[in-house]
């Protein structure tokens, strides 16, 4: 409320019922439109307890089983890999020898501002092409097409974070341990990177909730991720002669939001305790990523900023 | 190069239907995330829970879920029959409502105390001092932000393109079924999405020289 509430008065008696009246009437108004939703889904008989009696059993349970594990076992991979190659990029877009540093700049902005659906796509087709050369069988295309297109693009958006951090990391502590007689790796390894991933995990968590719901691409490349496997369920399943689209949907949607949210618990509550914390530097909000109070670079700043659209993403 | 100049018309199509339907979609979402921004910051209860709930639930679902919930769903509700532009317009338009929503949010945090108690105190009331106030002058900090949001938004438009809607992924999946080499084809829909990327972000960078005030 501390923010709100400078943009209006402490309510006197004549403002406290009329904002009584709002709220009921807000309040009528939220209710009114659930309540249309529900009624015209309960007209199409979307309540009807025979449709949801389809959750009872077992070869429908599996299935949505096995979809979550596929969809965790891609974003396993995807999440290990995008990191490894965002700090491989990171470090290579900060590199002194000026051939790496483009070469990074251009695969960062390259992967970044085509849509990941459309890399998924083409790294999916190139893979089904060869895929006799490369001796992938049954779904193996496709996993890995979700695979590699996640890691490009997660990984670079990672590498923009990381460099945002490494900025942000204060020039004194590169001084001092160039001074210690440290060498560049040593530098980058032993002091730069891990003040910069402190400082930044917020932000990175963040980033791994968007891979885990661009996971959900596979349904367009007929990965069995949980979102693909639904679908085919529901489309398989029919009860009273309609397919039950709707309730599969409210339970796999459950399921994503239950999985990203807590993804994001994680993320503020690494955030937190990185506020309370007295040393280092401080850590950046959580999601809000727009809002980096706490870095003190021009450039961490701005590529912060270009962070918050890739989360929007 | 040959694809790009033999089918033109495709290429073409597919390019104004990405910008019809991020145009679409990009109006929903500002209208849309304004006011439920306002509803976050509003003194009546309910409006509140029902933001933060709009923007929890919008920001933790899958857009290609969202997508799903518009083709079955939706039409069971309302717009029976509607095209799948309609409903992709929908799905993009109310996921990114939610991006703009906290971005819109956390401008009108930027804003200085000041400025809202002043507009207290000469007796405007929540909306007027949102609406003449608080809220042009969230606008400056709320544009950087917003051109990323537009930016991604134009990125996830290709998901519409999975879902029957004409644009440039639809084409491009159609020209690699006709056994295009996908290398080009890549190539030259990248080119297009960077053509609209850079002017989003240049009209962006003109209506921030043109609204920037030295503080």
């Amino acid at each position: 409320m501390s923010g709100a509430s400078v943009l209006y008065d402490v309510p006197g008696p004549k403002a406290k019922v009329r904002n009584r009246i709002y709220s009921v009437l807000g309040a009528l108004a939220v209710l009114a439109l659930i309540g249309f939703i529900v009624l015209r889904l309960s007209a199409n008989g979307d309540f009807d307890p025979a449709r949801w009696d389809i959750f009872n059993y077992a070869g429908v349970r599996n299935s949505i089983r096995d979809g979550v594990l596929a969809t965790l076992q891609v974003f396993a991979i995807a999440a290990v890999l995008s990191l490894a190659v965002g700090v491989l990029l990171a470090v290579a877009r900060l590199s002194d020898h000026r051939p790496v540093r483009w070469l990074a700049t251009g695969f960062i902005e390259l992967f970044r501002s085509i849509p990941l659906l459309i890399t998924i796509y083409a790294i999916w087709v190139l893979l089904l092409n060869n895929r006799t050369e490369l001796g992938l069988s049954d779904n193996q295309p496709q996993f890995w097409a979700l695979v590699i297109g996640l890691t490009v693009y997660n990984g670079s958006v990672q590498a923009e974070v990381l460099r945002a951090g490494i900025l942000s990391v204060p020039k004194g502590q590169r001084e001092a341990a160039y001074a210690l007689g440290m060498r560049k790796t040593q530098v980058m390894t032993t002091v730069l990177i891990p003040q910069a991933v402190r400082a930044m995990l917020p932000t990175i968590i963040s980033q791994l909730v968007v891979t885990l719901k661009d996971t959900s691409l596979g349904y367009i490349i007929t990965y069995e991720e949980l979102l693909y496997s639904t679908r085919l369920l529901a489309g398989n399943t029919t009860v009273g002669g309609e397919n039950p689209y709707v309730q599969v949907i409210i339970v796999t949607g459950a399921i994503y939001i239950a999985m990203c949210l807590a993804l994001s618990a994680l993320a503020n509550w690494i955030e937190r305790r990185g506020r309370r914390a007295k040393t280092g530097i401080g850590v950046v909000e959580a999601g809000d990523v727009g809002n980096a109070g706490a870095l003190t670079a021009a450039v961490a700043a701005e590529a912060a900023a270009d962070t918050t659209a890739d989360t929007a993403n | 190069m040959n694809v790009l100049l033999d089918y033109l018309p495709e290429f073409r199509a597919g390019f104004l239907g990405t910008l019809a339907i991020t145009a679409a979609s990009a109006v929903i979402a500002l209208v849309l995330g304004v006011l439920i921004a306002g509803f976050r910051v509003s003194p009546i209860p309910p409006l509140r829970a029902f933001g933060t709930a709009w923007v929890t639930l919008l920001r933790n679902t899958p857009l290609t879920l969202l997508f799903l919930i518009a083709f079955f769903v939706v039409p069971k509700i309302l717009f029976q029959g509607a095209s799948p532009f309609v409903l992709g317009m929908l799905a993009l338009g109310l996921y990114t409502s939610s991006f703009v929503c906290e971005a819109i949010r956390s401008g009108i945090s930027t804003v200085p105390v000041g400025q809202a108690e002043a507009a207290r105190s000469i007796g405007l009331s929540f909306t007027q001092t949102l609406r003449l106030i608080v809220l042009p002058q969230a606008t400056r900090t709320v544009l950087p932000p917003l051109s990323s949001i537009f930016i991604a938004l134009t990125k996830n438009s290709a998901v519409a393109g999975a879902f029957s809607v004409t644009e440039l992924f639809g084409y491009a999946k159609l020209l690699s079924d006709k056994g295009y080499a996908i290398a080009v084809i890549f190539l030259w829909v990248a080119l297009a999405y960077l053509l609209i990327t850079f002017a989003i972000s240049g009209v962006f960078r003109l209506l921030e020289r043109r609204m920037g005030v030295a503080r």
